[in-house]
């Protein structure tokens, strides 16, 4: 009748083809990665424990599920979830994402955010340097391992003691720490919330208030070691 | 809400002796041919008159239903009920309202509820006695069968609304749960929360939305129905469709179909400011009346005593509030004029008039809608009245809590009230649990409408009315809660089984066109439109709006006189010649004009508020909502006349003469009888 | 008091728009907003410039007709409907910069108007139950908990304004279809059609163009009618049933 961008009607819709669907692929992922990300700090909190006890729980990765999975195999397996989960957060966050563009094609002269937090309005941008960080994080840990002081990269601890012993490095550290708390803030009530898991105002509320835990407890976990190092406490 | 714990003194026809036969308007009108229903068996009782009609009415088979077109103008309850029935029973349908959604029609403002003859309450309800209420409350001015069928198919209703996952409002035990209104002594009043017509509508709105995924719907938002073509190819005159405008992109449509519903509300806005959506008019029932359409009773309009008060002239409408406030409220005006100003609190017991409780010692102020509002206006008219002075006047009478909250606690009235009080603090930035709340009367609802028989259907073959925008079933004055159950019961369960009778007879012939019926209506609302657009005067339509209704509002109110009709007549035909001389509209005709809309609505209200004046100066008595200074009784009481006026006025349009100057409109009368309740006359005192 | 408005002006769908500025003189604080826009626009008028185009009918709060984006926030600073805001929610001497509801699938049709029927069409593809007139069991067949029916009404109030929509960074209306299916998916009535309306609902959604949910929660905060972001929860929850249930 009137000017409208469509008029016609779905026939035989699909769950899965839906936006929420693209949403629960990114709760899903999202989780695996806070999964991993939990391992991870209590696994990088082991360098409290000295040189020894990191460098053998870098090695017990790789025997981790033997003989029931090859040497490394377990390890495989998690990174091959890792890269999946990677893939499917990455790719799903930037159809939304263009939804979103396509969704709002005139901005507003004036808007005011009523309620949304910071962490919320974040998430895109914020997620995209922290996948900048991984990948740096991957090239300075992992492969092919970077030692900004031009030391030895061949030991786990050393290494870690080197980077974090440059002041620069570390904040570097620190800021990504900071962004992926408020990424996991919000990301885990939004995870709840897409998982239908938040239907009740209390459940909302808990559901919030975990994702403030996780991400304290998390980014906190993470930066106790970087700041240790750099204070001379951690050290070779 | 006319009903309260009984109230009739028994039959006494004593008071309706000699009416006085003085014809007030004379000179205004003609009378014409009597006018009957004749689609009502009445020559069964009445509770077997509706099986009886459902039987005889012809059907059509499912296939040839499928050939049937119907356009159903307004989405509110009585259009979207019937366009998703129709649409179930296989028609090929069209709506229309000039909103931009049908979910947004008037209906949805009704707050207090629905009624229904369910008696879940095991008080003592059935279909006869809320028929009796029907009848009662309406002054006796309804059509019998009419109001008996309302009372019979309103159990149907709740059903129905219940199965469409209507939330009404429920008891722990999980079953629906029913208050009293407007004090009647049996629950049988359906509420969802004070939202019930938005409930409702959403309801009906849903199951219109499912047929037009069924494909048997198509809705027209934003379309303004501006004229009713009728077509008379020798075998006399049928309805066959209307003219739109869409008020978009300005386009004027052809719409033709079989059949053709109006469901287009009621007039309340021709008193400018009513509690109507700003957008509610008369134009599509004006249109019809125009083209042969009969206008029922015009002068019967509804009056609701508790309106949050006009705060200045910026005023655009009215805000109801619910008349459960009247159950602990005290209402009163200071007793001295030059207190009107003080602070209310201030003021000492003795100093205030109580003035419902002092002349009507029996109800008190929980007297009927039309009293409580009459006497709000006489305070205030002598000067007595309170808050901001509007035009000269203070418009507005206090309801004070203050006894109700020392008597059961404040906590005890928030529950009760507490949202009613937040929407009076938005509004007027007042605290009623401190001070006073001040309330006045508006216009709120229209008894009167397209005259209709049995079948919903006017004199104009082709042509239903239903819901608000017919005449039939409230009489002279309307219950509380009853407006939305004839809304539904009109187009859930009336209309579809009474416009198949009709539509048995077709499909019929294509109008094309260039058919002369359809070049006439499309020149006429054409020649409207470049009208408006060209006067250039100097005054805006709102500027006439508002000056009409405070014409309307004087005269045609609460109480009316011969003498104030008869000026508000002249007031009337001046204001309007000015109005097509000196208006101004800006912008075209092919886009959104939100200008010229109003300029068609108001030209019509001009034609329909002469009518209506002239409808009141004619019916000498007082009845329902409304008082006849010259017909009262010794203590200034509403008197009705039976003997006189026991009958439905069907005024015939007079025609034009002149540049547009209307011809004298034609009376029909169509007499009342009554075999199922004997008449009686009210008394409050 | 003395305003300065700044107003979005638009002839048509197509035509560019720009905003206005209006200086309006003597505003009582006890005007409604849009009684203080009636009142411009008699001043426009008496001027020959042709009165901005809005929306509103009930003006009560609850047809859901009134739209507008004032300061950057939908429907004004108060939780309600434009047309119960009042002016004393202003002071004398601001500046309000009034725009219409943004969004692909709202299209702007004149100055402050857009058109929302995206929303009637969600609704044709679900947002009902299946009971043609007549078919009714009597309404006292099946009890329903008063909790049930006390939060299938909660979510019933929405008013399909579309605020939700203007104030979701993402263009989202998750909480317009959350909130219809929530209302419906809450009562014995509704669950038969429970999994395909959902699924078919949102299909809708998508393909009108609205943004995905990114759980933000600038809707509910701007919602007259206080819809919470439960309903969306819920949306999500049944959508994934009815994936798990094969639709
Ligand atoms: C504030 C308020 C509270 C009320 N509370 C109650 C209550 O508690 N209980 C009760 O029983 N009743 C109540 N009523 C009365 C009741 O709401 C109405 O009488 C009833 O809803 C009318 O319904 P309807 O379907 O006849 O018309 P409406 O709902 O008025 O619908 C009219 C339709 O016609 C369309 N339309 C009009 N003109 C045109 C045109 N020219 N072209 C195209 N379309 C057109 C409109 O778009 C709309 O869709 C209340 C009324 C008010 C004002
Ligand atoms: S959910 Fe709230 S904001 Fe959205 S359309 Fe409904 S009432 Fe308006
Ligand atoms: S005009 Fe109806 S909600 Fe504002």
């Amino acid at each position: 009748m009137t000017s409208v961008a469509t008029t016609d009607l779905v026939r035989g819709g699909r769950s899965t083809r839906t936006t929420i669907a693209l949403k629960l692929t990114m709760a899903v992922s999202g989780l695996v990665f806070v999964l991993w990300v939990l391992a991870h700090m209590y696994g990088n909190l082991k360098a409290f424990a000295g040189h020894d006890a990191f460098d053998e729980y870098a090695g017990h990765l790789r025997t981790m599920g033997q003989p029931i999975f090859p040497h490394a195999g377990a390890l495989w397996i998690i990174r091959a979830i890792l890269v999946v989960a990677i893939v499917a957060h990455v790719t799903s966050a930037v159809i939304l994402w263009r939804r979103a563009e396509g969704a709002r094609t005139t901005r507003y002269q004036v808007k005011k955010n009523k309620h949304s937090s910071l962490s919320s309005r974040t998430m895109r941008w914020g997620g995209l340097a922290l996948l900048l960080f991984i990948a740096w994080h991957l090239i300075n840990f992992s492969a092919p391992r970077v030692n900004v002081t031009g030391g030895s990269t061949a030991d786990p601890y050393d290494l870690v003691v080197d980077s974090f012993s440059t002041w620069w490095l570390t904040l570097v550290y620190l800021v990504a720490m900071l962004a992926l708390g408020m990424h996991i803030r919000h990301g885990f009530w939004s995870a709840c919330q897409t998982l239908g898991w938040t239907s009740t105002t209390r459940a909302r509320h808990r559901a919030k208030s975990a994702g403030i835990f996780l991400a304290v407890l998390i980014a906190g976990g993470f930066s106790l070691v970087p700041i240790f190092v750099l204070a001379g406490v951690i050290t070779k | 809400m006319t009903d309260m714990p009984d109230t009739t003194t028994t039959g006494n026809p004593s008071h309706d002796a000699p009416g006085d036969v003085v014809d007030d308007a004379a000179g205004y009108y003609r009378e014409g041919d009597p006018i009957a229903d004749t689609k009502s068996p009445d020559d069964q009782p009445v509770e077997r008159r509706w099986s009886e009609r459902k039987f005889s009415a012809r059907m059509a088979n499912p296939a040839k239903r499928r050939t049937l077109s119907v356009i159903v103008v307004g989405t509110g309850l009585a259009g979207a009920s019937a366009a998703a029935t129709l649409g179930e029973a296989g028609y090929q349908v069209k709506t229309f309202c000039y909103q931009d959604s049908p979910r947004r029609a008037h209906s949805i403002a009704a707050q207090g509820g629905i009624n229904a003859a369910k008696n879940y309450k095991g008080d003592g309800d059935s279909v006869y006695r809320l028929f009796y209420d029907t009848v009662k409350g309406g002054d006796y001015r309804s059509r019998e069968s009419n109001s008996y069928r309302l009372a019979e198919v309103s159990v149907n209703i709740i059903d129905q609304a219940v199965a469409q996952g209507v939330p009404f409002a429920r008891e722990y035990g999980g079953l629906l749960d029913n208050r009293s209104f407007g004090g009647v002594q049996v629950s049988r009043t359906f509420y969802a929360r004070g939202q019930t017509g938005q409930q409702l509508l959403i309801g009906a709105y849903q199951a219109l939305e499912r047929q037009v995924a069924a494909g048997t719907v198509e809705t027209f938002t934003r379309h303004e129905m501006l004229e009713l073509v009728v077509v008379d190819d020798g075998s006399g005159p049928r309805t066959r469709g209307i003219i739109t405008r869409d008020l978009v992109t300005g386009a004027i449509d052809t719409h033709i179909a079989d059949a053709v519903v109006l469901a287009t509300g009621g007039y309340g806005n021709v008193y400018y400011l009513s509690t109507n959506a700003m957008g509610s008019n008369v134009t599509a029932s004006w249109r019809a009346h125009r083209k042969g359409a009969f206008f029922g009773n015009p002068c019967y309009t509804q009056i609701h005593p508790t309106c949050i008060p006009v705060s200045g002239t910026h005023q655009s409408k009215l805000t109801l509030m619910s008349e459960s406030l009247r159950n602990d409220g005290r209402i009163w005006v200071p007793k001295d004029p030059a207190d009107v100003t003080r602070d209310p609190r201030d003021i000492a017991e003795e100093d205030r008039d109580y003035y419902l409780e002092r002349i009507y010692p029996s109800f008190g102020n929980l007297v009927p809608r039309d009293i409580a509002s009459r006497q709000a206006k006489n305070m205030c008219d002598e000067g007595r009245g309170v808050g901001p002075e509007v035009e000269g006047v203070r418009r507005g009478v206090y309801l004070d809590f203050a006894d109700a909250i020392a008597r059961l606690g404040r906590p005890a009235i928030e529950a009760k009230y507490g949202n009613l009080f937040d929407m009076y603090t938005r509004i007027t930035a007042e605290d009623p649990y401190q001070t006073p709340m001040r309330v006045y009367p508006a216009i709120h609802y229209t008894m009167g409408g397209l005259w209709v028989d049995y079948d919903l259907q006017s004199n104009l073959p082709g042509l239903f009315v239903a819901g608000e925008a017919n005449f039939s079933d409230q009489g002279a004055n309307r219950l509380g809660a009853s407006a939305l159950m004839q809304g539904l019961a009109d187009g859930y369960f009336v209309l579809p089984n009474t416009i198949r009778d009709y539509l048995a007879d077709g499909p019929f012939d294509t109008v094309p066109d260039d058919h002369p019926a359809v070049v006439e209506a499309r020149a006429s609302v054409q020649e409207r439109i470049d009208h408006f657009l060209t006067v250039n005067g100097t005054r805006s339509v709102d500027s006439y709006h508002r000056e009409l209704g405070n014409i309307m509002w004087e005269y045609c109110g609460m109480e009316r006189s011969a003498e104030g009709l008869r000026k508000a007549i002249d007031l009337i035909r001046s204001l309007r010649d000015d109005f097509w001389r000196n208006v101004k509209v800006l912008g075209d005709s092919e886009s959104l004009n939100q200008s010229l809309e109003k300029a068609g609505r108001v030209a019509d209200f001009f034609e329909l508020g002469e009518l209506m004046c002239i409808d009141a100066l004619h019916r000498r008595e007082s009845c329902g909502g409304h008082f006849r200074a010259e017909s009262q009784t010794e203590d200034g009481e509403a008197l009705r006349h039976d003997d006189t006026f026991a009958f439905v006025s069907a005024w015939e349009f007079g025609g034009e003469s002149g540049a547009r100057e209307l011809g004298t409109p034609v009376l029909h009368k169509e007499d009342l009888v009554y075999t199922a309740i004997e008449m009686k006359q009210r008394s409050y005192k | 008091m003395t305003l300065t408005l700044k107003i979005w002006r638009q002839a048509d769908a197509a035509a560019e728009g720009r905003l206005h500025t209006y200086q309006l003189d003597e505003v009582s604080p006890d005007m409604s907003f849009l009684e203080m826009l009636d009142v411009l626009n008699e001043q426009l008028n008496a001027a020959g410039e042709e009165p901005v185009a809005f929306d509103s009918d009930c003006r009560e709060g609850i047809c859901g007709m009134c739209s507008l984006m004032i300061n950057g926030e939908a429907h004004g600073p108060e939780v309600t409907t434009t047309c119960q805001l009042h002016m004393r929610s202003f002071a004398d001497g601001d500046t309000i910069t009034i725009e219409p509801w943004r969004a692909a699938p709202f299209p702007v049709l004149k100055d402050l108007v857009v058109d929302r029927s995206a929303f009637d069409r969600i609704i044709q593809s679900g947002g009902y139950i299946s009971v043609n007139t007549g078919a009714a069991p009597d309404a006292h067949a099946i009890p329903v908990p008063k909790q049930n029916a006390d939060r299938a009404f909660d979510m019933a109030t929405c008013i399909g304004c579309g605020a939700c929509v203007a104030a979701c960074p993402n263009g989202s209306a998750s909480l317009f279809v959350g909130a219809k299916v929530t209302h419906l998916g809450e009562l014995p009535q509704g669950q038969a059609e429970r999994d395909h309306r959902v699924v078919n609902m949102v299909a809708q959604h998508d393909h009108e163009g609205f943004g995905g949910c990114t759980n933000i929660g600038e809707c509910a905060a701007a919602c007259p009618k206080e819809i919470p972001l439960d309903v969306i929860s819920q949306l999500n929850r049944d959508l994934r049933a009815a994936m798990r249930h094969g639709h």
